[in-house]
């Protein structure tokens, strides 16, 4: 379960960044860690648009569900992915189509060969991790519940963004 | 040297004093506070859905999670190299939470038999009534380990450095019969401390520490701790549903899926601190960060003391034999060589000629060390187990624990080693009168 190594700085930078989110199997179940990362990005301010076909054209957290990134009619900045590492590579070909700037895939999800092709079309690339945990963890937020933050900082905590 | 394993992370003082402790962020107090608190307000009933819900971080109510604790619970996962921690109320409610997240009525373990009397007692007989049952071996033969395994076996439990007869764990080759095994290590890293030996480096999956002892260090906070790696994967196997499978207490969320690495951290606080309740107080949490803040000044000294005391000891003629192992006829130098390079701590028993009486002697004649049941002050401490802290187990146990009639114990403190000497050299003289 080793983690890829991402400067602070990268992830500080993307989620500073990043607008609009598209979150790629994002769950109508209020209790899926989908639904807890969409709910935490929007209240911290980013808009999170749900792809997932088989709730396309409902409601998810007052956002339309769309079955592919390509009919979002919306401009994405980052994908979001919550699928298993296989069902990735046709996620990223869609990400570069759309003009996405960022692809970030969830915990438990990596394939270095999409992320390979997606950095070669200029996307910038997270694996493995939750943007809800790492902005978390860079606001300090994640240290309430005793995790390590690797933070060492004698400012006060100000957040990214609200 | 290896305060720094990795040259792009901050030195183990520089963690010491700042892990986890940034600035207040409403105050800007640069020492962190007391919250002397038990409830946080919600913003509206939808915030307080999600924070009970486990889907946003934040404060509900002190027995799942204080800020004065968690910056402790984030200094002590950092010194320990670890992805988080979870404080208890003491030692003994750490190991009671962390066994508690792993097993299941009718579960075993397998567990060193050289442990701090008190947890051969929680574990052979308090846990059995939670039908857990814990299987003992000799830890001086890391196969015992893996000839002790069963199916119903969750864990396998060892002390780095063991209260108090010095033993040091073999820990690489116990964290490879643990792998193998697909269970936790367990690792009560309390009288080593992270500053002197890191359990995770060698392949250990929890920490588990009674901060009353050297990580406070001051005698005067029970704390203890639980911390994970955040390596260990708990979908491998069915072994740990408590991790692994939907949460019925939490309408069916899954720690290990929601919470990554960081899960066991959160399931200690959200299932066991919530229903067991063993709680760390805010003013105990605040008074054992200071202590962490000069741990490795105070273990350097500590180190320091005792291997003066454990030389001189040797060389007394009422001592038959001295455990420390830092001395080179120590069976566990060359262990302690390898997994505590920097001293084999600040605990260790001697033997007198003399016998159960002249222990008796030895602990009631001390003048400036004290006789009392604890360890890892800054004051030192002296301790015949046989007839105090280890009264309770049978004299079978107590040869297995390795603390016979003629036993005494020593916690080395950081006053003048000198000190310490002449106050053990005069309650000698005193022993050996008629
Ligand atoms: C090695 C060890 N583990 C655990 C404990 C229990 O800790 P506490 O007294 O904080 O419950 C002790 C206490 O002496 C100990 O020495």
């Amino acid at each position: 379960m080793e983690q890829d190594h991402y400067p602070d700085a990268l992830l500080r930078r993307i989620l500073r960044e990043v607008r609009t989110i598209a979150m790629v199997g994002a769950s109508p179940d209020w209790n899926r860690p989908s639904y807890f990362a969409m709910k935490y990005l929007q209240i911290k301010g980013y808009r999170v648009i749900p792809v997932n076909p088989k709730a396309a054209g409902t409601e998810i957290l007052g956002e339309r569900v769309y079955a592919s990134l390509k009919e979002i009619p919306d401009k994405v900045d980052m994908v979001d992915i919550f699928r298993a590492s296989a069902a990735v590579p046709p996620i990223v070909e869609d990400a570069i189509a759309i003009g996405a700037k960022v692809v970030w895939m969830q915990i438990g999800v990596r394939h270095d060969e999409a992320a390979r092709r997606a950095e070669a079309a200029g996307l910038t690339v997270v694996m493995n991790r939750c943007p809800k945990i790492e902005y978390g963890r860079l606001n300090r937020e994640l240290s309430w519940g005793g995790v390590n933050s690797r933070i060492i900082s004698s400012r006060r905590r100000l957040e990214a963004r609200r | 040297m290896s305060d720094r394993p990795n040259p792009k992370e901050p030195g183990f003082s520089t963690l010491a004093v700042h892990a986890g402790a940034t600035p207040d962020s409403t105050t800007g107090a640069r020492a962190t506070p007391i919250y002397q608190t038990v409830g946080y307000v919600f913003d509206d009933a939808d915030q307080a859905a999600s924070l009970y819900n486990l889907q946003t971080f934040g404060y509900v109510y002190s027995r799942l999670g204080n800020p004065t604790v968690s910056v402790l619970e984030e200094r002590i996962a950092a010194l320990e190299g670890g992805r988080g921690a979870t404080a208890t109320a003491s030692g003994h409610a750490a190991q009671l939470v962390a066994f508690f997240a792993l097993m299941q009525p009718g579960d075993e373990f397998v567990a060193s038999k050289r442990l701090y009397g008190g947890s051969i007692t929680q574990f052979a007989l308090t846990f059995k009534k939670f039908d857990w049952r814990v299987h003992f071996v000799d830890p001086d033969r890391p196969e015992n380990f893996r000839e002790a395994l069963t199916p119903r076996c969750k864990a396998i439990f060892v002390e780095s450095l063991a209260n108090p007869g010095g033993a040091v764990a073999d820990l690489e080759p116990i964290a490879e019969i643990a792998k193998k095994a697909g269970v936790p290590l367990i690792v009560d890293n309390t009288l080593a401390t992270p500053y002197l030996c890191r359990p995770f480096d060698w392949g250990a999956d929890i920490v588990v520490h009674s901060m009353t002892k050297y990580l406070g260090g001051h005698g005067n906070s029970l704390g203890g701790a639980i911390v994970e790696s955040g390596r260990f994967d708990w979908f491998a196997s069915d072994k740990f549903p408590a991790l692994s499978k939907p949460e019925p207490a939490y309408h069916g969320l899954t720690f290990a899926e929601t919470f990554g690495d960081f899960a066991l951290t959160m399931q200690t606080k959200a299932v066991g601190l919530r229903d067991l309740g063993p709680a760390l107080s805010p003013f105990n949490a605040f008074l054992i960060l200071m202590g962490t803040e000069t741990l490795p000044l105070r273990m350097q000294k500590h180190a320091e003391n005792a291997r003066a005391v454990a030389e001189f000891l040797a060389g007394h003629p009422q001592v038959g034999w001295v455990s420390y192992a830092g001395l080179e006829t120590s069976p566990y130098h060359q262990l302690a060589r390898k997994y505590l390079p920097k001293g084999p701590g600040a605990l260790f028993t001697f033997g007198l000629k003399g016998g159960f009486e002249a222990g008796v002697r030895v602990v009631e004649s001390v003048e400036m060390i004290s006789h009392l049941a604890n360890i890892g002050d800054t004051r030192s401490l002296i301790l015949h187990p046989a007839s105090t802290t280890h009264r309770q187990l049978s004299e079978e146990e107590r040869i297995a624990a390795g603390v016979g009639p003629e036993v005494v114990r020593i916690s080395v403190g950081i006053e003048d080693a000198d000190d310490v000497i002449a106050d053990l050299d005069q309650a000698l003289a005193a022993a050996a009168r008629p």
